[in-house]
């Protein structure tokens, strides 16, 4: 079975976060000035894809599109386990929407061959909305299994459990599908040394626009289709009135939410 | 007028709320249609709720996978509908599913996507509030038909009578290759509290309410206030709470009138999710929790102590 894991490297988020305005007042996120790390949610779809390359054999493949240093992310997910990955790298990516990072991912799982199952992060840390995986399904014209807790898949039949705001529910579909995973699915494993050494001679092809869109044409697609007009820091919350429990801790809450008009 | 394309969310013959929400925030835009995606077509109730909220035409899409496949059938909806109204924008609720629905659409309409809007104006330019919190930004599509998500609970329903002309569309049956089948649904149980995402009170447990039992006196406390009852990541993987109260940057973002934390730290990544509520009160035990750095009341105790009185001291007062 062929699995390929989408994976991101996104900025650590036990740091802050800061938005830089560019050329022609375009605003995007300023990863550069923060600790890049493979997403945790992508560390869980990728120990997914080592669970299966356990139980039932498979040829995993990670891939990601962003900047050079992205190839790190590709490295850590390696040296878990992983057999291989691509690394979509090209200038004229910087700062992509969702349409079009979406459209860039699903061509690099189209130079993979034979693909059986995609698998991704429910959300990205510093996205939020789990809004790349549906689109890549959309574009590759697999089933869409998103949002799982818990996934079983044999004889060509996957079964997940998914969970959302509006409850659970049992989704069922056959190879090829794309499955993406919320946190609660597994606990990735920590790369052994051996598992790191063994990962600087895994192979890593790297491929630019032209070598995933060799249609010329499809380029196209690679334009911003949206824009944020303006980016305001919000005013950082102040501590407010502090006090110690002296016995009537409860009471002095209830005055102060009558007092709010809370209550 | 343009028209501005919702997607109607429906239950048991009854509009979500989300709906009610989306056509107010519609008619910022221009004039409301919904889209109903239905086995059997829109009940009498869901025409007439919408009819009475401002919209002036019911898509009513008939597509018999309705139920029983995940997202297709209402992206297949939407994009019928899109192609016959050339809307000037298409708001679907930002929900988990909202938003996949949202992706996979302008997808197909080649088409600016924003996501998580708290706000609108007239020219179809979106606020949000991204980073935990940390931001507000402004954004519009600069391509095609946008497709907008709409954060729950941002708009207030609005009343306006009108006469909705009713359009029947058929939907292709989807194609089995490309779809995931629901072979069962289990909705969140409805219960007495409000939805997490909606309430205007919500009460935290965290890693410091040391166990399931320990809960009880968070829901207590919920419950006097009449609001929602939500959880830290820590106090989730302990298996104290279900994950769907998970408040935070992985789990749901609330922005209630008042929010309680109860024994949290107050992490980043919690933060990023309850930092916008209006009030915040932090009951810790240690005075040097950063939850405090941010708490309008900060209480240095023991929520099993602080938090009873609390839940007796409203019940008291209201009753
Ligand atoms: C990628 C990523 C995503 C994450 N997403 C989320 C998220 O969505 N939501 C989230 O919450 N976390 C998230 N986290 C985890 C986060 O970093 C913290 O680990 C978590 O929020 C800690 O939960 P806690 O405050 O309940 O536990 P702790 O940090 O252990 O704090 C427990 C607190 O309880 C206090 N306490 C103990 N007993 C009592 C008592 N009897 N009375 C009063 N106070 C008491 C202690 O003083 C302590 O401050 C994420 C982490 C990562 C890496």
């Amino acid at each position: 079975m062929n699995i390929v894991v989408l994976v991101k490297q996104v900025p650590d988020t036990s740091a802050e976060r800061t938005l830089t305005e560019g050329e022609y007042g375009h605003f995007t996120l300023d990863r550069e000035a923060l600790d890049p790390v493979l997403d945790e949610i992508n560390e869980r779809a990728v120990e997914e894809a080592l669970r299966l390359k356990e139980t039932i054999g498979a040829q995993v493949t990670v891939v990601t599109m962003g900047p050079e240093p992205a190839a790190d992310a590709l490295r850590k997910a390696l040296a878990m386990g992983a057999d291989a990955g691509i690394h979509v790298c090209d200038e004229a990516l910087r700062g992509s929407d969702v349409p079009t990072t979406a459209r860039v991912l699903a061509a690099a799982v189209r130079a993979v061959e034979d693909v059986d199952l995609v698998l991704a992060g429910n959300a990205a840390t510093d996205g939020r909305a789990g809004a790349v995986p549906a689109a890549v399904a959309d574009l590759l014209g697999l089933p869409q299994l998103t949002q799982v807790r818990e996934l079983e898949i044999s004889d060509g039949q996957v079964r997940a459990e998914r969970v959302t705001e509006d409850g659970e529910a049992t989704l069922q579909a056959s190879l090829p599908s794309l499955v993406s995973v919320t946190e609660k699915i597994n606990e990735p494993r920590y790369p052994s040394f051996k598992g790191i050494m063994a990962a600087k001679k895994k192979p890593i092809r790297t491929l630019d626009l032209d070598d995933v869109f060799p249609d010329a044409d499809s380029q196209r697609f690679v334009t911003a289709r949206s824009q944020v007009a303006q980016a305001v820091p919000r005013p950082p919350r102040a501590a407010g009135t502090r006090c110690d429990d002296d016995g009537s801790a409860g009471r002095r809450i209830a005055e102060h939410l009558m007092a709010q008009k809370l209550l | 007028m343009p028209q501005v394309l919702v997607l109607a969310d429906h239950a048991e013959g009854r509009a979500k709320k989300t709906t009610l929400e989306l056509l107010a925030a519609a008619r910022r835009l221009g004039e409301p249609a919904a889209v109903v995606v239905s086995a059997t077509g829109p009940s009498a109730q869901l025409k007439e709720e919408l009819a009475c909220h401002g919209a002036t035409r019911i898509y009513a899409v008939e597509s018999a996978d309705a139920d029983d496949h995940l997202v297709t059938p209402t992206v297949g909806a939407l994009e019928l509908a899109a192609r016959e109204a050339s809307p000037v924008a298409v708001l679907v609720p930002a929900t988990v599913e909202g938003n996949e629905v949202a992706a996979r659409l302008a997808v197909r309409l080649d088409a600016g996507l924003l996501l998580d809007a708290v706000d609108l104006d007239a020219s179809g330019t979106a606020t949000h509030i991204v980073f935990g919190g940390s931001y507000t930004v402004t954004s519009r599509a600069t391509h095609g038909t946008p497709v907008i998500s709409v954060r729950p609970g941002a708009f207030e329903p609005e009343e306006q009578m009108t006469q909705a002309v009713e359009q029947p569309l058929t939907l292709p049956s989807v194609d089995p290759a490309g779809s995931a089948r629901v072979i069962e649904r289990r909705p969140a149980p409805a219960g007495d509290r409000p939805a997490l995402a909606e309430a205007s009170v919500v009460v935290s447990g965290g890693r410091g309410v040391a166990g399931p039992e320990g809960f009880k006196v968070v829901e207590q406390l919920a419950d006097a206030l009449g609001g929602a009852v939500g959880a830290s990541r820590a106090a989730v993987d302990a298996g104290y709470y279900p994950h769907q109260y998970q408040v935070g940057q992985t789990g749901t973002s609330v922005s209630p009138q008042l929010y309680i934390a109860l024994g949290i730290s107050g992490a980043i990544q919690h933060l990023a999710g309850m930092q916008t509520s209006k009030t915040i009160i932090a009951v810790n035990k240690d005075p040097e929790a950063p939850i405090f750095n941010i708490a309008d009341l900060a209480v240095v105790g023991d929520l099993f102590s602080v938090a009873p009185q609390l839940t007796e001291e409203v019940t008291r007062r209201k009753g």
